[in-house]
């Protein structure tokens, strides 16, 4: 039951905002202050309830051999065996955390920066956290699609409305992508659904059940495909990453947060939860693919970004390259890298959800995301540029900080199946040094030409920066914890699959040099 | 015929005698509210006597006519329709000045007209139907007489439906001299007896095949399509496009259901091919519509197409996906007309995208109706138009249809461009203060609630209507 009240407490709050503003635009300023607080109020209950299940038992339920925290079943369209089952383990939780706290961020980031129809903006920002908290507790794959397309509408109204300059053909392409893509996944769970139910006479969408389908080698890699599409272009990797740049960049900062910080995780739990663990065969075929996508993804994003003149841009190209990096570890699954794949999606949707505030904060004082204009702000805005400085540090993954566990973790899990790839992952590493210094380099440093003179970091952007900068050290520093409520979930997921990629023969060769 | 055939029959005779009845009335007195009433009330009459009829179990009424359950659905789908589009021709004629209450007589004899559709089993009585059917929607059509564009609807529609009749008639001659029947059954069982299609029988098919596609408005017999819809009375299209293209294609899944046309490759291939062309064609030319009619009507074309691919499944399926996708094409295509109906003012009707524009500062209820219905026929979820969308595609692959599913998804994904282009409008700020246009009577805004309900209904707990569809509409 608490899964239902984790779901839809944000939705409830986000029509509560709606209301509470009746006509966005001639609404007064106090009525806007409700709707805020409002949804903080809805965001912060739902976050007691996250911690609430994070320290009270964490084997509440055993489903399929594998410890869960909490599990709800309701059978929703029986006749075709649809029912509306959500479960939660450690992965889901700990991605559920996030979204419910890069949420409040979001609230709180763009407290000035919507003026215009302020409760419709809270009721769709809400919706598509409604749509992501379902996706990563959905454990029926109709329900999961139904949460998967859910997210989108709100997050299209969300570019649409209220994002930049070029916002419409943003929003268009990022929901097509999204929308093709996930038909395309619709079409394989509807594949293995009749496979399943001539298989064995029970048709069901039930993930647990499916799980175990025998399917040919043939038939397996077309449906992986299905699934491959609509995770790969929300992870995004190369070569199906073209929506990001501009959806992140046109976005408003709320929507560049919950875009980057967790819209692209459910990409990476998609491949996590459902991916791999249906189709494993399929999926360690096509791994050595996969894995070279994510090089791929982790050198060019890095290269992209470096080229960027526009801020916003340029920290949506990094997100390709990270995410290339979570791409390369759960396609090499074993241990070392799916706990690097959990950290880094962790780590990554906060300090890039930090770097986007920090960018939307930017823009609204100096309204520009060119940084051809921009120098010399750190001798006006030190506390902007401090914190900057620090999370531009933790998305180059220097020690001491979370994505370096991650990125750490990822490579080391890499090298043990197939050393190139490993090598060429860690040059990532190197040229996301040189864009994120260079970023701070020519933002903060240098002779302020223009004359800038902007306030300062205010106290509540201030107060979510140091929540976000705690967290980062906390993963960075003792990210056991963390490893510990994952742990129980990987491993089942790695116990049922039972699979290793396929390592190419002259990887041998490799090693021995 | 007895006392049983004759309660069968209640819903034929309810229309025909309301019918009769409105138009002594209106030699008596002109009322535009009596007229209204009495029409409504014959429709909902209609629906109750079936909804509570003796008769569920197949009554063959003549050799022309059956009620059975398949009948039946789409009976109460059509009068559904017929009531919605009552409610909404009540406000769209307050503020015209033409004769009203003849429209109520034209609009009944078309429900009518397609309740004897969908339960004809002989091509005398189909016939006969689509050309009462026809002969109606001329005259609706073109009913706004001062309106130039209304007119050249009427003539559109009249020389092409006229010239599909002519193709229609022709088939059914062929098919008769080849086998000697007219009716369905009969049809089928002597088809089944012989060696496969031959040539005549096979031009027979194709010739009625090609006219209904004119009445479905399927690519390549679409032409006519944008302009009728563009041209005639708000009210008016949503009943073209939803109770016309409805009733034909029940009656063409009622003779293929009998006839099995896996018999002969060319005929699925030809179907196919009609499916392929009018999902890419309806998409495409939706595109870049300024005209939210002729975007409606293009991209009922595709929807037609989406219901071709389960119309081409077979097994259980097939007849779950058609029946749920029909009614929430219904329900989504009467919503959207109904908005465009009830913003429409005297001199013409909002049908450009600019009278959107902003629409929902302005009047926010009927903008989130008109949103939901897009983003239904758009097929996104907690709508009704997603779970139609689920289960064609679930029909497709079940039944291993991989060119048309494939084509299915990629239009789809063409199709949001232009639904989400609409949007993007209605949420668009005006820039000055502007003033709501239009005329909401509380007819419509009922109508508009109805519809919105169902849509979500559908949309997140379709089961008792699965259910429903599953027991009623399933042919012996």
């Amino acid at each position: 039951m608490i899964l239902i009240w984790i779901v839809f407490i944000p939705l409830a709050g986000g029509l509560l905002a709606w209301v509470a503003v009746k006509h966005g635009t001639y609404a007064g300023r106090k009525n806007k202050l409700t709707a805020r607080w409002i949804s903080i109020a809805a965001l912060a209950g739902d976050m007691i309830l996250v911690l609430f299940l994070w320290l009270s038992g964490s084997h509440a339920v055993t489903i399929a051999s594998g410890p869960w925290i909490a599990e709800i079943s309701q059978p929703w369209l029986p006749s075709l065996g649809i029912s509306f089952h959500l479960a939660m383990d450690g992965i889901s939780m700990l991605l559920v955390f996030l979204t419910v706290f890069l949420g409040i961020a979001a609230v709180i980031a763009s407290w000035t920066e919507i003026e215009e129809q302020v409760g419709f903006f809270h009721f769709n920002l809400m919706a598509t956290l409604t749509g992501i908290i379902g996706v990563f507790v959905a454990v029926d794959l109709f329900l999961f699609y139904f949460f998967w397309e859910l997210m989108l509408v709100p997050m299209y109204f969300l570019i649409a409305l209220w994002g930049h300059e070029k916002r419409i053909y943003a929003a268009v392409k990022f929901f097509i992508f999204t929308q093709l893509s996930g038909l395309l996944m619709l079409a394989s769970i509807l594949g293995i659904y009749f496979i399943h139910g001539r298989e064995t006479g029970i048709y069901t969408f039930d993930y647990f059940k499916l799980m175990g389908t025998t399917l040919e080698s043939g038939t397996a890699f077309f449906l992986l495909l299905g699934f491959l599409a609509a995770f790969l272009v929300k992870l995004p990797a190369v070569p199906f990453h073209t929506w990001l740049p501009d959806a992140h960049a046109e976005a408003p900062t709320a929507g560049s947060v919950i875009l980057a910080g967790l819209l692209l995780k459910t990409g990476g739990y998609g491949l996590l939860r459902f991916a791999v663990p249906l189709f494993p065969g399929a999926s360690m075929q096509v791994a050595p693919i996969a894995m070279g996508l994510g090089v791929i993804g982790i050198l060019y994003g890095a290269v992209l970004a470096f080229a960027q003149s526009d801020i916003k841009r340029l920290v949506a190209y990094t997100s390709v390259s990270h995410m290339g990096f979570v791409l390369l570890g759960i396609f090499v699954w074993n241990e070392k890298s799916l706990q690097g794949v959990i950290i880094q999606m962790l780590c990554h949707g906060i300090s890039t959800g930090a770097l986007f505030i920090l960018a939307g904060a930017l823009q609204e004082r100096v309204h520009t995301r060119e940084m051809q204009r921009l120098a010399g702000l750190w001798s006006v805005a030190p506390r902007m540029g401090g914190v900057w400085l620090f999370f531009a540090l933790a998305s180059l993954g220097l020690p001491g900080m979370g994505n370096f566990i991650g990125e750490f973790l990822i490579l080391l899990g890499t090298y043990e199946v197939s050393l190139p790839m490993a090598a060429f992952a860690a040059l990532g590493l190197i040229l996301s040094t040189v864009y994120a210094v260079w970023m701070v380099q020519r933002v903060f440093f240098g002779a302020n030409r223009e004359g800038w003179r902007i306030p300062d970091l205010e106290a509540r952007e201030v107060a979510v920066m140091t929540a976000l900068i705690v967290i980062i050290l906390w993963l960075g520093l003792y990210p056991q914890p963390c490893l510990d409520k994952a742990k129980e979930g990987l491993s089942s997921l790695q116990r049922i699959t039972n699979v290793a990629p396929k390592v190419s023969s002259n990887d041998a060769l490799w090693r021995q040099l | 015929m007895t006392t049983h055939d004759l309660t069968a029959l209640l819903p034929f005779m309810i229309l025909t005698g309301a019918t009769v009845v409105i138009m002594l009335a209106i030699a008596i007195r002109r009322s535009h509210k009596l007229t209204f009433a009495l029409a409504l009330g014959a429709v909902i009459l209609a629906f109750f006597s079936l909804l509570f009829g003796p008769a569920r179990a197949p009554q063959g009424l003549t050799p022309l006519l059956v009620i059975d359950g398949y009948a039946s659905f789409f009976i109460m789908l059509i009068l559904l329709a017929g009531f919605f589009t009552l409610l909404f021709s009540y406000g769209y004629l307050e503020i015209h000045r033409e004769n009203r209450e003849e429209f109520y007589i034209l609009l009944l004899s078309a429900i009518l007209s397609s309740v004897i559709l969908v339960s004809s089993v002989h091509f005398a009585s189909f016939f006969l139907g689509l050309e009462i059917l026809s002969v109606c929607l001329y005259a609706l059509a073109a009913y706004i007489r001062m309106n130039e564009f209304s007119i050249e609807a009427g003539i559109k529609y009249l020389i092409l439906a006229a010239f599909s009749s002519a193709f229609l008639i022709f088939g059914m001659a062929l098919i008769y001299a080849d086998l000697g029947s007219m009716e369905f059954s009969e049809i089928a069982a002597k088809m089944a007896a012989g060696p496969g299609m031959g040539s005549i029988l096979l031009a027979g098919t194709v010739l009625v095949i090609v006219g209904l596609g004119f009445k479905l408005a399927v690519v390549p017999f679409h032409m006519w399509v944008a302009d009728v819809y563009e041209g005639a009375p708000a009210p008016v299209s949503a009943f073209i496009a939803t109770v016309s293209k409805g009733a034909v294609f029940a009656v063409l899944l009622r003779y293929f259901m009998q006839v099995d046309m896996s018999r002969s490759n060319a005929l699925v291939i030809f179907f196919v091919c009609i499916a392929v062309a009018s999902m890419f064609v309806g998409n495409l030319l939706a595109l870049f519509q300024d005209n939210l009619k002729r975007l409606l009507a293009y991209s009922s074309i595709a929807h037609i197409g989406y219901l071709l691919v389960a119309f081409l499944a077979s097994g259980v399926l097939r007849m779950t996906a058609v029946a749920f996708y029909l009614t929430a094409y219904f329900i989504m295509n009467l919503g959207a007309f109904g908005v465009v109906t009830i913003l429409s003012g005297k001199e013409r009707d909002a049908d450009r995208l600019d009278d959107y524009r902003g629409l929902f500062f302005l009047r926010p209820w009927i903008a989130g109706v008109l949103t939901a219905m897009l983003l239904s026929l758009a097929g996104i979820p907690l709508t009704a138009g997603f779970i139609g969308k689920f289960y064609v595609l679930a029909a497709g692959i079940d039944s291993i249809l991989w060119i048309p599913v494939l084509c299915l998804i990629v239009t789809s994904a063409m199709g949001l461009f232009y639904y989400l282009r609409v949007l993007i409008v209605l949420f668009t700020p005006l820039p000055g203060e502007a003033e709501a246009a239009g005329n909401l009577l509380p007819t419509g805004a009922f109508a508009l609630a109805v519809l919105m309900i169902l849509l979500v209904w559908l949309g997140v707990y379709p089961g008792p209507v699965l259910v429903a569809i599953g027991t009623i509409a399933t042919l012996p």
